[in-house]
């Protein structure tokens, strides 16, 4: 082993019990024109949900990924979001309270990222609404080509995806869609997207304080996800070029998107990457496309969902059409995402 | 005959108490394990949901041990998240309902309670034995309890089997390939790690057996 001794990270936290409460008690603060927080039962709730006959969205899943899910809550995107502990996701009593908060008659929408903890809470949440009389679809996202879908797992992850879900999702909830026709939307975006993720550094869980894995100073995790555990192999670091150009092919090779399909390419730092390599993965994301005659007609650079301080990047790309495009494009105004108000 | 020992509400709030508190001291062992191959918040999580069982039985009126069971699993499910959450929560709620509304009971029925807990964490997750997950440590668990109580073994001596069992289906783990859980995204990369999951399910039958002897 090496001499560098396992180190606690730093963090700008008060007691690691109260982060949570502490971190959406400040979001409320910042955005009371956008959001209220429920601090008793954990949620995030749009200002003025429940919003009479336009369908609800709640989506939800741990802490640590922020601004994911409780800085997508506003106009054109989710009415609520319930954080479950660092890494944990929530329990059935949140999304049951999320879910009736945000009601306002045409049905709720859940948007469930495809973690068995993540997956069976919001069953048993959804039950619990149906017997309450709340009509309530659910749409999983499965994203992460990282991770083979086989009967040898539990199926991929979902992760990039999950954003561009709540966004185009939301923008079909706001212009009156159904229930059915905004889960079926949600479920396209799902279909139509792929991600992949590397990365460079650990994260550390405020509970245990130190990171959850040691990883050397000239090594990689490729093909993680977004709670800090190790990705599929470790290696040694390269320059972007060519590890963005392994990124999109795994992503493109599974896509498999015609030539000449327009893309939403969106480029995620996992929380401890600065934008200025963000941009310089963008570049070399655009080159990789443009060899496969590809373009990315939108796009979406910054931190959206993140895995606390780690260090890294992942790449989603969407297949669009018109559809998409223009529920992409329309309004939305939350604290995380913001355009065309 | 020997009187055969049974099974009352105070063994099984000595159950839980026992299970907080083991919970309570292999805390950083629990998360250390989930590290390896998971998230790093099976101990801090375990340790939440029994905590606030206990806290909840100290204020619970006297009850059957069936009831003192399924609010202990809605407490779970209330509390803790994740995927333990819902699965130790809806295997004691199930072992509530079989128990019923009787005051004691014998083998015969403690048999019936874990056959009804294994079943429906087997129903909720879909794992199977050789997942590498809790199942790897609850199944054998409970089948050694029903092999022992049939083949004439006291009910101590039979939840001693359990516990031992539940011990060596956690060590079987190590060697095994996730394909269940958050480990399974790991591919081979889980393989030589101990499963969390099955770890915390020996600690509840270690607890178990402390309840169960002690009494």
């Amino acid at each position: 082993m090496s001499a560098v001794a396992t180190s606690a990270m730093k963090k700008l936290i008060n007691d690691p019990g109260d982060v949570v409460k502490e971190s959406l008690a400040g979001l409320g603060a910042a955005h009371p024109d956008l959001v209220r927080i429920d601090l008793d039962n954990q949620l995030v709730l749009r200002k003025d949900a429940p919003v009479a006959g336009k369908v609800g969205l709640v989506s939800g899943g741990g802490s640590g990924h922020e601004p994911l899910h409780g800085g997508f809550v506003g106009l054109g995107m989710l009415d609520a979001a319930c954080p479950g502990e660092v890494f944990t996701s929530p329990v059935p009593d949140q999304m049951l309270a999320a879910t009736k908060a945000v009601d306002g008659g045409a049905g709720v929408l859940h948007i469930v990222k495809n973690y068995t903890g993540d997956v069976m809470n919001f069953k048993l949440a959804a039950e619990l609404a149906e017997d309450e009389g709340v009509q309530v679809e659910s749409v999983l996202t499965n994203d992460d080509v990282a991770v083979e879908d086989s009967l040898y797992t539990a199926g991929r992850r979902g992760v990039g995806v999950t954003v561009l879900v709540e966004k185009i999702a939301g923008a079909r909830a706001e212009a009156g869609g159904s229930l059915a026709e905004v889960a079926a939307v949600a479920r396209k975006v799902n279909e139509r997207g792929r991600s992949f993720g590397v990365a460079l550094t650990s994260c550390a869980t405020p509970a245990a304080g130190s990171p959850t894995f040691e990883i050397g100073a000239d090594e990689m995790e490729f093909g993680v996800g977004i709670h800090g555990e190790p990705g599929r192999r470790r290696e040694k670091v390269r320059p972007a070029a060519e590890i963005v150009a392994e990124m999109t092919e795994a992503i493109v090779g599974d896509l498999d998107p015609a030539p000449g399909t327009p893309l939403l390419a969106f480029v995620n730092g996992l929380g401890g990457t600065p934008l200025i390599e963000l941009y310089v993965v963008y570049n070399e994301l655009t080159r990789q496309l443009a060899d496969r005659g590809l373009e990315a007609t939108r796009s979406l650079v910054g931190n959206y969902i993140t895995s606390l301080e780690m260090a890294g990047v992942s790449i989603t790309l969407l297949a669009l059409d018109d559809e998409l495009t223009a529920l992409w494009d329309a309004p939305v105004h939350t604290p995380g995402l913001r355009w065309g108000v | 005959m020997e009187v055969e020992a049974v099974v009352d509400a105070s063994t099984v709030r000595r159950w839980l108490e026992e299970a907080a508190a083991s919970v309570r001291e292999q805390r950083d062992y629990l998360t250390q394990l989930d590290a390896a191959i998971g998230d790093a918040d099976h101990g801090a999580n375990m340790d939440r949901g029994f905590t606030a069982v206990v806290e909840k039985l100290s204020t619970t009126e006297d009850s059957p041990p069936g009831k003192l069971l399924t609010t202990a699993g809605s407490t779970l499910v209330s509390t803790v998240g994740g995927a333990s959450g819902p699965l130790w929560g809806t295997a004691l709620r199930r072992a509530g309902r079989s128990l019923g509304e009787a005051e004691s009971f014998e083998g015969p029925e403690l048999v019936a309670a874990f056959e009804a807990a294994l079943s429906g964490v087997v129903e909720l997750g879909a794992a199977q034995e050789g997942d590498k997950t809790m199942v790897d440590a609850l199944a054998p668990a409970v089948r050694a309890l029903r092999e022992g109580l049939a083949g004439g073994a006291s009910l101590g001596a039979a939840v001693t089997a359990a516990r031992s069992a539940a011990e060596e289906g956690m060590r079987a783990t190590v060697p095994l390939q996730a394909s269940k859980g958050r480990a399974s995204y790991l591919g081979e990369r889980s393989i030589g790690h101990q499963d969390p999951g099955a770890t915390s399910t020996a600690l509840l039958f270690g607890a178990l057996e402390r309840a169960v002897i002690e009494q």
